[in-house]
């Protein structure tokens, strides 16, 4: 229940701030954020949230899917443009992942040259 | 007896964890079946099938929605306890996932122009890279329409978590830093919720890749709009 306890807490400071500070960053990714500084700073341990946060981990997906269930439901909304959107969101995921995952690669690539050399 | 039993928050949930349940067996017997696609695409199917409205189903999906909230802040764990790992290759993570997402920036831009989609479209797809909440609010702020906005995010999402660890791999990209990088700059929560199915390492990564990205897309996207 303690890691459950910490989770919640986070989540709502997260939101809190999130609505007080009007920032560009989800409430949600600022709890995260304030998680990680804790677990840093030693004022939580890590123990207390292993085992509830590798649970809402493991199971992550299942948290999406009434948001990909009401999305779909909306599909309407789209409109005639539909063949348009479809081509540039598909391509254009194919770009990010494949351009990331390329200069990343690279770039750890020449990191680890310059170690050894 | 016409106090239909879909008419309470239960059903919503029940339904969502029976699906999602039959998606986990699915999956642990054909790996390259995606739980979150069966899940969403069984109870759409059902709730058609049975003729339930969407709003009777909503009721309990929205408690499970809710729990997006602690398990994005769980993110945290992986993040923390790989974190040498992420401070040794900050450089080439931010390298990576910066030009990643102005790649995909004038991807969208590109295309939407090549096939002479409108400019309101572009303007709501530009920030579909990021969770949902930030991709309203981004296009709120390029004038795009928000609503479609957050149906292009969740969408962008479910495509990187489906065709993700199959293109990479096609590519030959083995290791964890462009792996992780990849998913969570591309697809958000919902392609680090799938590689965290792989790795744990991977989806700390992907974790703070999202987390970059969703504070980078925004600062891209304004000197975009000035120049376009």
């Amino acid at each position: 229940m303690k890691g459950l306890a910490i989770l919640l807490g986070y989540t709502l400071l997260g939101n809190v701030l999130h609505t007080l500070l009007s920032v560009p960053v989800s409430g949600n990714v600022i709890g995260m954020v304030l998680l990680v500084i804790s677990l840093f700073a030693g004022w939580v341990k890590l123990s207390w949230v292993e085992e509830t946060a590798q649970f809402f981990l493991k199971h992550m997906m299942i948290f999406f899917a009434p948001v990909i269930v009401g999305t779909m439901m909306f599909f309407g909304v789209i409109g005639e443009q539909w063949i348009v959107i479809a081509v540039a969101l598909s391509v254009s995921t194919l770009v990010v992942l494949l351009v990331t995952a390329g200069v990343t690669a690279w770039q750890t690539g020449r990191a680890k040259e310059h170690t050894y050399e | 007896m016409n106090d239909a039993w879909f008419e309470q928050p239960l059903f919503g949930l029940t339904i969502t964890v029976l699906f999602y349940m039959g998606a986990q067996l699915l999956n642990s017997r054909y790996r390259w079946i995606n739980p979150l696609f069966i899940t969403s695409g069984g109870i759409i199917l059902f709730l058609l099938v049975c003729d339930i409205p969407y709003e009777s189903y909503r009721a309990g999906g929205d408690i499970i929605t809710f729990f997006l909230g602690p398990a994005t802040v769980a993110l945290a764990v992986p993040f923390y306890k790989n974190f040498q790992k992420l401070k040794d290759q900050l450089a080439p993570i931010v390298l990576g996932v910066s030009v990643g997402l102005v790649c995909g920036l004038l991807a969208v831009w590109g295309i939407i122009s090549l096939l002479h989609g409108s400019k309101q479209i572009m303007l709501t797809m530009l920030p579909k890279s990021v969770t949902t909440p930030i991709a309203i609010e981004v296009a709120d702020l390029l004038g795009g329409t928000p609503e479609l906005a957050g149906v292009f995010a969740v969408l962008t999402g479910l495509l990187g978590s489906m065709i993700g660890p199959t293109l990479l791999k096609l590519f030959k990209f083995r290791s964890d830093l462009p792996i992780g990088a990849a998913m969570g700059t591309a697809s958000h929560g919902i392609g680090t919720a799938r590689i965290m199915r792989d790795s744990e390492i991977q989806g700390g990564i992907s974790a703070f890749a999202m987390g970059l990205s969703s504070i980078l897309t925004p600062l891209f996207c304004i000197p975009l709009i000035w120049w376009l």
